[in-house]
C-alpha cells in the first residue's frame, strides 16, 4: 500500500503493508528513529509524534491515518535553531538515558502550542501520559516552565 | 552507520594502536591491536588526528577526543570520566569530544586490584569510583606526552614548560603552542612514565572536577540523533522476534511451522532452547509471524507451579525454623544470648515482591554474522560490552578478536543490561541466515521473560535493655535469588553489640537479576522500618534513635543530620501529613532522606509530597549530575515502593505491560526534591543507587507516624494500605 504525507515539511510517499503502523514506518522505512518503541500499546508515550500538530501515539496509529496529513517528529521540531523546549531541556539538563525524551518533548511542544502559559497543574495533567523510568519528571516540569517563560 | 563494514577496513592501516602491557602503555605498530571499532566512520569526529595515549586523541584543529569505557545509560558517567582525564591533561573543556572506547578490557577495564584491566562493566555504581584514580593518571600521562613533544620541538627542558587549558607554555621563552599544533608533529614516546600522584593537579586547583559541566550526551538526546541500538540500521538488515518459555526452563516444540512459513515477509524460523525465533523483512511482519506460532512447551521445569503469593508462607516458615542455619553474612557477639537476656525483644517480618526493571528501551540488539560464520559485528547497548562481545564469540565458537562490538546508548539499564541473553539470541538468529538481524523484544517479552529483583522476606529481631538501648540484632533474609539477596543487610554505621545476619535461599527456578541497588531496596526498607517500629514502641524520636546508634560514626551522622536539617525535622507536620526518615549506605556512599506524605484514607493511596536528601559520596565529579541521579533514584524508588509488583502463578509471570506493571507517572511524582551534597575530599563513591533504597523505609516511617500503623509488605499498594489501616 502506498501512502503519501508530509514528513517534517517534506512530501514523502511510502510503500508498506496495509496494517503497518506510523511508528514502524517512520523508524524503519523513513529512517526517523527519534520516535521510540516502548510498549506498543499507547501506555508509555515514548512514540509520540505530531499529526497535523496534535500529539499522537504513533505505535497504535495506522499509517493510513497519516495519508494527506502532516507528520512532525523530533527530527523536524527545530526550525532555524533548536525549539525553545529543546534549549530548555539542555539548560535544565533533563535527560538521563534519554529514551523517552523525544516523546516528552513532542508532547510538551503540543502543550505549548495550545497553551503557551500552562500552570504547573496543566503541565502535569497534559504530560502524564509519557513515562520516564529515570525519574526526570521534575526537571521536565522546570524545562517546560522555562520554555514557556522564554516565549 | 551505513557502509561501516567496508570502509573501516581501508582506514585501519593508517592508524596507530595502543596496547597495555604490565600496566604500562606502549605505542605499537598497527596490526597487533586493531579492532574494527577504531573505524573512522564509527567516530563522532572524523579527520586526521594523533593518538596521544590509549585514552586520548588530539586533532590538528585542537579538538581533543577522550575515550569513555563505560556504558552510558543515563547516569552520566561518559561525561564524568572524560572530565577526570581533561582535568589532569589540562584540556579546555570546549575542545573535548567523547567517544566510546574500544571494547578491550585489558586496556579499558575497571581498576581491579588498583590497576585498569578488570571487566568493562557498568554496574554497582562503580564507574567513577572504579576509574577515578586510573584516569587521573591517564590524564597526567597525556599531558606528559604533550609537554614532552613541545620540549623536543623547542629544544628546552620539560621542566621549563607548563600547561594551561589546551596550551603548552614556555614562560622563559615567552612562547605558547596549542595541543592541536603539537598534534601535527607529535610522536608518542616509546614508553609512558608513571606520573607520581604528587604531580597530579591539586584538588583545590580543579577547574573541571566538582564544577557544573553540561553533559556531553544531552544535545543528541533532545534532537533525536542519539543512537540507541534499536535505532541502528545496517544494509540488508532484517528483523527478529522470539516467543520465549512462559515457564522458565520449559522447551518449545513448534506445532505449525508450515502455517508460520506462509506469513508475508517471513525469512526463517529459528529453533532455540528456550523459544522459537522468527525472522522477517520488517519488524511488524516478524510480530505477525510470532503471533501465529503454536508451541507446545515441555513439562517438568523447576519453576512449574511456582506461586509467588503463596511463597511467603514458605519464607515465613523457613525464617522461623530454629533448626536451620543460613549462610552467614555477618556474625558478631551472641544474638541468641542477647535475645534471651533482653529486657524487651522485637520480632517482625517484612515482605518485598519481585520487581521488574522496566527500562524504557526494550531489550534489543543488532548482530551481523559474516557469510562464512567466522566473524561478526554487533551494535549493542550493554552494561557489560566485553561480556556481550564474548557471548557472541562463544555462541559462534570464534575468537573474541573476530567480533566487533559497537557500543550504543542504553535506553535504561538498571542491572538488566549486564546480562547478554538478548545478544546471544540475536547472534543465533543472525547466524541462521548469515545476515544482519535486529532482534527486538516487545514490552510483553521484556516483562514476561524478565529477570527480576528477588522476592524476599526479612525477619528482623532485636533485643533492648531497660533503657531502650539495642543490645542485639538479628536479620534473616529468605527468598529466591542467592547472591542477590544480601546486599545492604550490614549496618556497620549503627553500633549494636550482638549481630547475626544470614540468608536462607530457596531456589524456585525463576529468573532473577541485579536491579538498581540490588537487595539494598528490600534490606534497607526492613532495617529502617524496623528501627522506627522500635523507636515508636520505646517512645523515642526515630531521628534521635538513629543519632544514638551513629554516635561512633561521625561521617554517617553528618549525612543524617544534614537531611534532617534540610527537612526541618521536628517541626510540627501540616494537617494530614507526616514525615519519615531513613539512612542508607550503598556503593561506598552515605545517604539519608526525609519524605513527607499524605494518605487518602478511602482509597488507600499514599502520596509523597516532598523529599529532602543528603549525600556524602566523597569527591563528586559532576555535582549537578549527582543531584539528577539522586532525584531519579528517589522517583524510581517511590515508584517501586508504592506500586511495582511482579507475581507468578503456575510458574508464569502474571503481568505483561505498563497497564498491570505501572511505573510512577508525573502526577504521582513528589512536588519537590531537595538534595544537599556534602563537600568532601575523600575518594569518590557510587551515586547512581544511593537514594533509591531510602524510599521504602522513609515512606513506611512517615506512614507509621501518620497512622500509627506499620507497613510490612512492599509495594505499599492501596489494597495493602487499607489492610494495614484495619490491622
Amino acid at each position: 500500500m502506498k501512502t503519501s504525507f508530509t514528513l517534517n515539511g517534506k512530501a514523502v510517499q511510502v510503500e508498506t503493508a496495509p496494517d503497518a503502523t506510523l511508528l514502524w514506518t517512520l523508524r524503519d522505512a523513513l529512517g526517523m528513529t527519534g520516535a521510540k518503541f516502548g510498549c506498543g500499546a499507547s501506555l508509555c508515550g515514548v512514540c509520540t509524534v505530531h499529526l497535523d500538530g496534535m500529539p499522537v501515539r504513533s505505535c497504535l496509529t495506522p499509517i493510513s491515518m497519516a495519508a494527506g496529513r502532516s507528520v512532525t517528529t523530533i527530527e523536524g521540531l527545530a526550525e532555524e535553531e533548536l525549539h525553545p523546549l529543546q534549549k530548555a531541556w539542555i539548560d535544565e539538563q533533563v535527560p538521563q538515558c534519554g529514551y523517552c525524551q523525544p516523546g516528552q518533548i513532542m508532547q510538551a511542544a503540543a502543550l505549548l502550542r495550545s497553551n503557551p502559559r500552562p500552570t504547573r497543574e496543566e503541565i502535569v495533567s497534559y504530560m502524564n501520559g509519557i513515562l520516564c523510568r529515570c525519574g526526570t519528571y521534575l526537571r521536565i516540569i522546570k524545562a517546560i516552565e522555562r520554555a514557556s517563560q522564554s516565549r | 552507520m551505513n557502509g561501516q563494514n567496508e570502509s573501516s577496513r581501508s582506514t585501519i592501516s593508517r592508524r596507530q594502536f595502543l596496547a597495555a602491557a604490565g600496566g604500562v602503555t606502549f605505542v605499537i605498530a598497527a596490526g597487533a591491536f586493531a579492532p574494527d571499532i577504531f573505524a573512522e566512520e564509527s567516530r563522532s569526529v572524523p579527520g586526521e588526528d594523533k593518538q596521544i595515549t590509549a585514552w586520548v586523541r588530539v586533532q590538528e584543529d585542537g579538538r581533543i577526543i577522550i575515550y569513555n569505557p563505560a556504558a552510558e545509560m543515563g547516569q552520566g558517567s561518559m561525561t564524568a570520566l572524560a572530565v577526570i582525564i581533561a582535568e589532569e591533561m589540562d584540556a579546555d573543556w570546549a575542545d573535548v569530544q567523547i567517544e566510546f572506547s574500544p571494547i578491550e578490557p585489558s586496556t579499558y577495564g575497571l581498576q581491579w586490584g588498583g590497576k585498569l584491566g578488570g571487566p568493562m562493566i557498568t554496574v554497582g555504581s562503580r564507574t567513577v569510583r572504579g576509574y577515578y584514580h586510573a584516569l587521573r593518571h591517564a590524564g597526567a600521562q597525556a599531558r606528559y606526552v604533550l609537554l614532552h613533544n613541545a620540549a623536543e620541538k623547542w629544544g628546552v627542558p620539560m621542566a621549563e614548560l607548563n600547561t594551561g587549558q589546551s596550551v603548552v607554555i614556555h614562560k622563559a621563552g615567552g612562547r605558547k603552542m596549542s595541543y592541536g599544533e603539537i598534534a601535527a608533529f607529535a610522536k608518542a614516546p616509546p614508553q609512558l612514565p608513571e606520573i607520581p600522584e604528587v604531580e597530579w593537579r591539586k584538588p583545590e586547583d580543579f577547574r573541571l572536577i566538582g564544577k557544573v559541566i553540561p553533559r556531553f550526551d544531552i544535545p543528541g538526546k533532545v534532537d533525536g540523533s542519539a543512537m540507541f541500538s534499536i535505532d541502528v540500521q545496517v544494509p540488508g538488515m532484517v528483523y527478529g522476534a522470539i516467543s520465549r518459555s512462559p515457564v522458565n526452563g520449559s522447551k518449545p516444540e513448534l506445532l505449525n511451522e508450515e502455517d508460520v512459513r506462509e506469513t508475508e515477509g517471513l525469512i526463517d524460523i529459528v529453533q532455540l532452547d528456550h523459544g522459537i525465533g522468527v525472522i522477517a523483512e520488517t519488524y511488524e511482519q516478524a510480530l505477525n509471524a510470532k503471533k501465529k506460532l503454536q508451541i507446545s512447551w515441555s513439562k517438568g521445569a523447576k519453576a512449574e507451579g511456582f506461586d509467588s503469593v503463596k511463597a511467603y508462607a514458605l519464607y515465613h516458615k523457613t525464617a522461623q525454623d530454629k533448626s536451620v542455619q543460613g549462610e552467614v553474612v555477618e556474625r558478631s557477639g551472641d544474638v541468641a544470648q542477647a535475645l534471651r537476656s533482653a529486657y524487651k525483644t522485637y520480632d517482625i517480618e517484612y515482605n518485598t515482591d519481585f520487581a521488574y526493571h522496566a527500562q524504557m528501551e526494550p531489550l534489543n540488539a543488532v548482530v551481523s554474522v559474516a557469510a562464512d560464520g567466522k566473524s561478526a559485528e554487533a551494535w549493542v547497548g550493554s552494561q557489560a560490552p566485553d561480556t556481550a562481545r564474548r557471548a557472541i564469540s562463544e555462541t559462534l565458537n570464534i575468537d573474541f578478536s573476530q567480533v566487533t562490538l559497537h557500543p550504543c546508548y542504553l535506553g535504561g539499564g538498571f542491572g538488566r543490561r549486564s546480562m547478554a541473553d538478548y545478544v546471544e539470541e540475536a547472534t543465533l538468529l543472525s547466524n541462521k541466515i548469515r545476515r544482519p538481524v535486529k532482534l527486538i523484544w516487545t514490552r510483553e517479552d521484556d516483562v514476561q521473560y524478565g529477570a527480576f529483583r528477588p522476592i524476599c522476606l526479612q525477619r528482623m529481631q532485636a533485643a533492648t535493655d531497660e533503657k531502650g538501648n539495642l543490645t542485639g540484632w538479628g536479620h534473616c533474609i529468605t527468598g529466591t535469588g542467592g547472591g542477590l539477596l544480601d546486599s545492604g543487610a550490614t549496618i556497620n554505621y549503627y553500633t549494636i553489640p550482638n549481630r547475626l545476619i544470614e540468608v536462607r535461599n530457596i531456589d524456585h527456578g525463576v529468573r532473577t537479576k541485579h536491579w538498581r541497588s540490588v537487595a539494598h531496596g528490600p534490606n534497607k526498607y526492613a532495617i529502617e522500618a524496623f528501627l522506627d517500629e522500635i523507636a515508636v514502641d520505646q517512645g523515642i524520636d526515630p531521628y534521635e534513635l538513629r543519632r544514638r546508634l551513629m554516635k561512633d560514626h561521625p561521617r554517617e551522622l553528618k549525612v543524617l543530620d544534614e537531611a534532617a536539617a534540610l527537612a526541618t525535622w521536628g517541626e510540627i507536620d501540616k494537617e494530614g501529613r507526616a514525615r519519615g526518615i531513613a539512612f542508607c549506605e550503598r556503593s561506598g556512599s552515605f545517604s539519608a532522606a526525609v519524605v513527607e506524605i499524605s494518605l487518602d484514607r478511602s482509597s488507600g493511596q499514599i502520596r509523597v509530597h516532598r523529599v529532602w536528601a543528603a549525600l556524602d559520596a566523597g569527591v563528586v565529579v559532576q555535582p549537578d549530575n549527582a543531584i539528577a541521579q539522586m532525584e531519579g533514584g528517589i522517583v524510581m524508588g517511590i515508584s517501586n515502593v508504592l506500586q511495582e509488583s511482579i507475581t507468578f502463578r503456575n510458574g508464569k509471570v502474571r503481568q505483561s505491560n505498563f497497564h498491570d506493571y505501572p511505573i510512577l507517572r508525573m502526577a504521582d511524582a513528589p512536588e519537590s526534591i531537595e538534595v544537599r551534597l556534602i563537600p568532601s575530599r575523600e575518594a569518590p563513591q557510587g551515586i547512581g543507587e544511593a537514594s533509591l533504597p531510602l524510599m521504602g523505609g522513609a515512606i513506611a516511617n512517615a506512614f507509621l507516624k501518620l497512622t500509627g500503623k506499620p507497613l510490612r509488605h512492599m509495594p505499599f499498594t492501596p489494597e495493602r494500605v487499607l489492610e494495614a489501616l484495619e490491622g
